[in-house]
């Protein structure tokens, strides 16, 4: 029996004999249930002639290639540039909402809330349509005000979560605020908030193509370029085979190395006692909480 | 400042679209979101790796591209149905692994004891999932599904952008007829916030009936 975690075993006994045989047998069932619906997506696909040869000739070609590859550059670089625009708004905001001035304070709040509230693709479009930006720009301008957001409420929960007698001492040797700060709480916040921060980025990663949608010329952008060609018969379905794995791949390596990190940080007793609230699954709002 | 009042109907049918395409999707995430749930406490292998596979592939596909596969590319081998019914497809399988992911989490706050005494009465697989931990579950999960069920209206702009009926929608026609464009966002953007607002507030009333008090 494969291991399991502990909430699960107490949900039923360790299989019997008679049990496991039964249990083999749904699986069986089901298995084949799967494998039969996956046969009959592929005869969809063989009957409707998605495997025909002129459907994925487009991708031996080097132009072909060369644009998917140009695409996948330009979804990195809006990815590189909004991370690294995003960490540095929403330090700013957390810097902001933990001031001890009331009107920075709340103006920071004020930001905070405003820009989780609002979809993305909404913010994305009033800048691109609205205040006529560049699709990159508008694209980068979009994912940091979102991503900065959020990632303000991670760092402001982590440093919130170092414990008080921290700060109480560090007071007590007569520091001040900003010593606290950079001496103490970041550098233990830092380490807890890591798996949070990098959950975020697989957001900011999967957004950006949101950019296809104002046409930024990112990696779906290319695809479509070539799932409309008739000169290779609307290869429309082999280009979704194409770039989904290469999408999908990115983000879950990208999750793997945060998931990684989070069990590193829990073997590590530096960091044990500090526990950050995740970064919110999908695109989201965490409404009222 | 005129763009809402002179153009009421156009609104308040992207409006209706959005909440319409939320609700639907809603449905979808939370039935297929337990489904999964389910699938990834069984005892049975096959089932739990089935789950795991569901949840990992869609919360790391990038919603556009799941519109883009299945908006333009079903009806490409075949499969034609009418486009809202495939944005609430696309929408409630991806939100369903995050409710899968909140149930999931959800069934670890329940104390083991509970599990272990229901067993002992006797109970199956099935009885102690739905008659004891999950009722209890949900009730810890209220607020996670409550900013779940949130993402997925401002995820449902997406749908909007790929011509389903939809609030964001709206602005193409309104800046076609030449209205002041950004007067026009501030009123999709307060549409939105509407929705967003209406369902942290339900939430709200469902977790002080029914939350767990800690």
């Amino acid at each position: 029996m494969k291991a399991l975690d502990h909430s699960a075993t107490a949900l039923y006994d360790i299989p019997g004999p008679k049990t496991e045989r039964r249990h083999k047998l749904y699986g069986l069932v089901s298995t084949l249930i799967v494998l039969g619906l996956v046969a009959w997506l592929l005869y969809l696909l063989f009957d409707t002639d998605q495997f025909t040869a002129t459907k994925w000739t487009p991708f031996e070609y080097k132009g072909i290639q060369e644009l998917l590859l140009r695409g996948l550059g330009n979804t990195l670089k809006a990815f590189a540039v909004s991370a690294v625009l995003s960490l540095a708004l929403g330090t700013v905001l957390a810097v902001g909402r933990l001031s001890d001035h009331k009107p920075v304070r709340w103006l920071a709040t004020l930001c905070v809330e405003f820009f989780r509230a609002m979809p993305v693709l909404v913010m994305i479009f009033f800048i691109y349509v609205a205040l006529k930006v560049e699709p990159l720009p508008a694209l980068v301008a979009g994912l940091t005000l979102y991503n900065g957001s959020v990632l303000a409420e991670v760092f402001r929960s982590g440093i919130n979560s170092v414990e008080r007698g921290q700060r109480e001492a560090a007071y007590a040797l007569g520091m001040r605020k900003t010593q606290v700060m950079a001496y103490v709480l970041v550098p233990q916040a830092v380490r807890a908030m890591l798996p949070a921060i990098i959950s975020q980025l697989v957001v900011a990663l999967k957004d950006t193509s949101l950019g296809y949608l104002i046409t930024y010329e990112e990696f779906l952008h290319a695809g479509k370029l070539i799932a409309s060609n008739l000169d290779y018969d609307l290869p429309f379905i082999p280009v979704v085979m194409v770039i989904s794995p290469i999408y999908i791949g990115m983000c879950m390596l990208l999750s793997w190395f945060a998931q990684w990190v989070a069990r590193r940080q829990r073997r590590n007793p530096k960091t044990e006692a500090a526990d950050v609230a995740p970064a919110e699954p999908g695109t989201l709002l965490p409404g009222t909480q | 400042m005129n763009v809402l009042t002179d153009n009421f109907s156009t609104y308040w049918k992207g409006f209706l679209g959005t909440v319409e395409l939320t609700v639907y999707a809603s449905v979808l995430a939370l039935v297929l979101g337990f489904v999964m749930a389910s699938f990834r406490v069984a005892p049975v292998g096959s089932f739990r790796a089935f789950g795991t596979a569901w949840v990992t592939v869609l919360r790391n596909t990038p919603l556009t591209l799941l519109f883009f596969a299945v908006l333009l590319g079903l009806p490409r081998f075949g499969l034609v149905l009418p486009f809202q019914l495939f944005a609430v497809l696309a929408l409630g399988c991806y939100t369903s692994a995050f409710i899968c992911e909140a149930l999931r989490s959800g069934i670890n706050t329940v104390p083991r004891g509970q599990g272990e005494a229901a067993r002992s009465l006797g109970m199956t697989f099935g009885q102690t999932l739905t008659t004891v931990i999950l009722p209890q579950a949900f009730r810890s999960v209220i607020p996670p599904v409550g900013s779940t069920l949130i993402a997925l209206a401002k995820n449902s702009a997406i749908a909007g952008a790929f011509s389903v009926v939809e609030l964001l929608g709206t602005y193409k026609t309104l800046s076609e007829l030449g209205y002041n464009i950004i007067w026009t966002f501030v009123w999709i953007a307060l549409g939105y916030l509407i929705i967003t607002l209406a369902i942290s507030a339900l939430f709200n009333v469902l977790e002080k009936r029914w939350g767990v008090a800690r």
